[in-house]
């Protein structure tokens, strides 16, 4: 009863007025973060797609003759110490960064949704064992051991996403295995259960698609904080090569001329700061979308 | 149970985490692609070389009885031998996290300064402009790389204004504290947006609380009100969201060590990579590990002392 009041409330409900229930549409069109994220986010994968169109210039030609010019019109972000046009660069930067970001979340996720889940919904010695390496890896600070892994296994993106998929499981595993253990003694899934429905099914088919929420807008966050990694290990060497115009490598190389030619590092970390800006509003809008009682 | 049993059942809890730490630290040499030995000691090694390196590290024995070396060595602080400095691995690692436990400290103090009276104003002043700019502003700082951060930090206050050192750890206690100022402020920013939102999310829900309103009613200061009712509930979660932060504030002095060219452990780890002194990589991360550890059971200890509610 008190839902009703307070949704007639919302929805003005004081004025007597009866109002059409909202669509799933309408709630999206009003939440201001999800729409102006999904926006951006649309048109950054157009600039990431479309970047050997619209860039101006080859992001690996060198021009020696132009080397270190600050922004100008013909080289809106300047150019670096090989004459290579900073904005073309960054443009080409997003196909990689926002590919990075992408690939690295989705092993974690997957590792995490499937042993979450199976901890939570049997319990017993395996809910143990699971529990017990999340504490393991979680003593570890989370940069520190995806670097050792790295360093173990070689520099580059493909052992970064192998150490990402080690490490970053248990997040998402501790999520749904707290969401299925609410869930799983609720009515619905009694009644299933009671229907003669088999476990994997009731993990399916009513389970997941009721803890999943919460994980889709971490991992929304997360794409951001692998964009953030690969560039911290370009950083120390450990993550994408030169001349690569990943805007981690981009930012380290111009670290040399920061006294003289500042354009050089600012503008791809810049890059990456708007990314990330554009997927937390993403990330705030669906938390608000997909949970509005826990606004 | 009292807190003495809670303490000491925390400390027996630390245990498996403990066998756990030292097996995934293990498994990371064996993980190298070909013989560890060989890749310890480089190509031109010798062959007896190579052959003494592999007997002392055990690797003609089962992988039990490796790991049971590893862990005897382990119980007498003996972390291996440095290869790149040829003198046992804790000599150094030991002399080295002075810096990093300075630069540790240092940002957990500035964190609370800057997230404290942020979060409380940001509440008290929920959705005036000041609550949006700061909210804003954490948004920028939470997605922005930490050595980018610093690098910017380096170009705007070391090199235009020339007000704080560029790189180095610096002389003496003021030295060392001018010259840690922008490598903890950098790794604080990262952490505090976090905080600060909690801390601003939890004064709200407490100040919707019952025992506010009465305080309210009867008719104590706004003041005393905030100090003794309020803030004492509010920042508890913001201690234990403090200390899970820690690990991320150790991963960040990594990076920001290698930024502000400090001698620090976490400039140590990344220095072993590229010199393939795997016997320091290796005791570096356990040491990481078992700093997130430890101050996971001191905030636990400290939670038990801040909120008499918790049950032991």
């Amino acid at each position: 009863m008190s839902v009703d009041l307070s949704r007639a409330a919302e929805l003005g409900g004081m004025s007597g007025a009866v109002r059409k229930p909202r669509t799933t549409w309408d709630r999206m069109r009003h939440n201001r973060n999800l729409m102006l994220g999904l926006t951006l986010f649309v048109a950054l994968v157009l600039v990431a797609l479309l970047a050997p169109v619209i860039a101006p210039y080859d992001p690996l030609a060198l021009d020696f003759t132009n080397a270190l010019q600050s922004p100008s019109r013909d080289h809106l972000f300047g150019t670096d110490n090989l004459g290579r046009d900073i904005f073309s660069r960054v443009l080409h930067g997003a196909r990689i960064d926002l590919r990075v970001g992408i690939i690295s979340v989705i092993s974690p996720f997957i590792i995490g949704l499937v042993l979450g889940a199976v901890s939570g919904f049997y319990g017993g010695w395996w809910d143990t064992i699971v529990m017990r390496l999340v504490d393991v890896v979680q003593a570890f600070p989370f940069l520190v051991l995806v670097i050792a892994i790295v360093a173990v296994r070689g520099p580059g993106l493909q052992n970064m996403y192998i150490a990402v998929a080690l490490v970053a499981w248990v997040v998402y595993a501790r999520l749904v295995r707290g969401e299925v253990l609410v869930e799983k003694n609720k009515e619905y899934v009694q009644a299933a259960r009671a229907l003669g429905g088999s476990d994997w099914r009731i993990m399916r088919h009513h389970l997941l698609p009721n803890v999943i929420t919460t994980s889709v807008v971490y991992a929304m966050a997360d794409i951001a904080l692998y964009i953030l990694l690969a560039a911290a290990l370009s950083f120390l060497g450990l993550g994408a090569k030169p001349p690569a115009p990943e805007w981690g490598v981009m930012i380290t190389e111009g670290r040399q001329y920061i006294t003289t030619a500042w354009w050089l590092s600012a503008l791809p970390g810049l890059a990456i700061v708007l990314t990330g800006i554009i997927l937390s509003l993403i990330g705030d809008g669906l938390a608000d979308f997909l949970r509005p009682e826990r606004r | 149970m009292g807190r003495g049993q809670y303490i000491l059942r925390r400390l027996v809890q630390m245990i498996p985490v403990l066998i756990g730490v030292t097996i995934i630290i293990f498994a990371l040499i064996r993980a190298i692609p070909g013989d560890p030995a060989v890749a310890m000691l480089g190509d031109r090694a010798t062959n007896d070389a190579i052959e003494r390196m592999r007997e002392s590290m055990g690797l003609n024995e089962p992988l039990y009885v490796q790991y049971w070396y590893f862990v005897r060595d382990l119980a007498q602080f003996d972390l291996g031998t440095s290869t790149r400095y040829d003198v046992p691995v804790s000599e150094i690692l030991f002399a080295r996290l002075k810096v990093s436990l300075s630069v540790v400290l240092f940002t957990t103090v500035l964190t609370i300064l800057i997230s404290v009276p942020l979060g409380i104003l940001a509440a008290l002043k929920k959705d005036s402009v000041f609550d949006n700019i700061v909210r804003s502003a954490l948004m920028v700082t939470l997605v922005m790389p930490s050595f980018w951060m610093g690098i910017m930090f380096i170009i705007i206050f070391s090199v235009k204004l020339g007000v704080f050192p560029v790189s180095g750890y610096g002389q003496g206690f003021f030295g060392h504290i001018r010259h840690l100022f922008l490598p903890s402020l950098t790794v604080s920013l990262t952490i505090a947006p976090i905080l600060i939102r909690a801390l601003r999310n939890s004064i709200l829900e407490v100040l919707e609380l019952d025992y506010v309103k009465t305080a309210r009613a009867k008719g104590l200061t706004e003041r005393t009100v905030m100090t003794v009712h309020v803030l004492r509930n509010a920042l508890i979660p913001a201690v234990t969201l403090l200390g899970i932060s820690v690990g991320g504030l150790m991963g960040g002095t990594v990076i920001t060590e290698k930024v502000f060219s400090l001698p620090g452990a976490g400039a140590l780890l990344i220095d072993s990579i590229t010199a393939r002194d795997y016997a320091m990589l290796q005791g570096a991360t356990l040491i990481f590990a078992f700093m997130v550890i430890m101050v996971n059971l001191a905030t636990d200890i400290l939670y038990s002392f801040l909120d008499p509610r918790v049950r032991f």
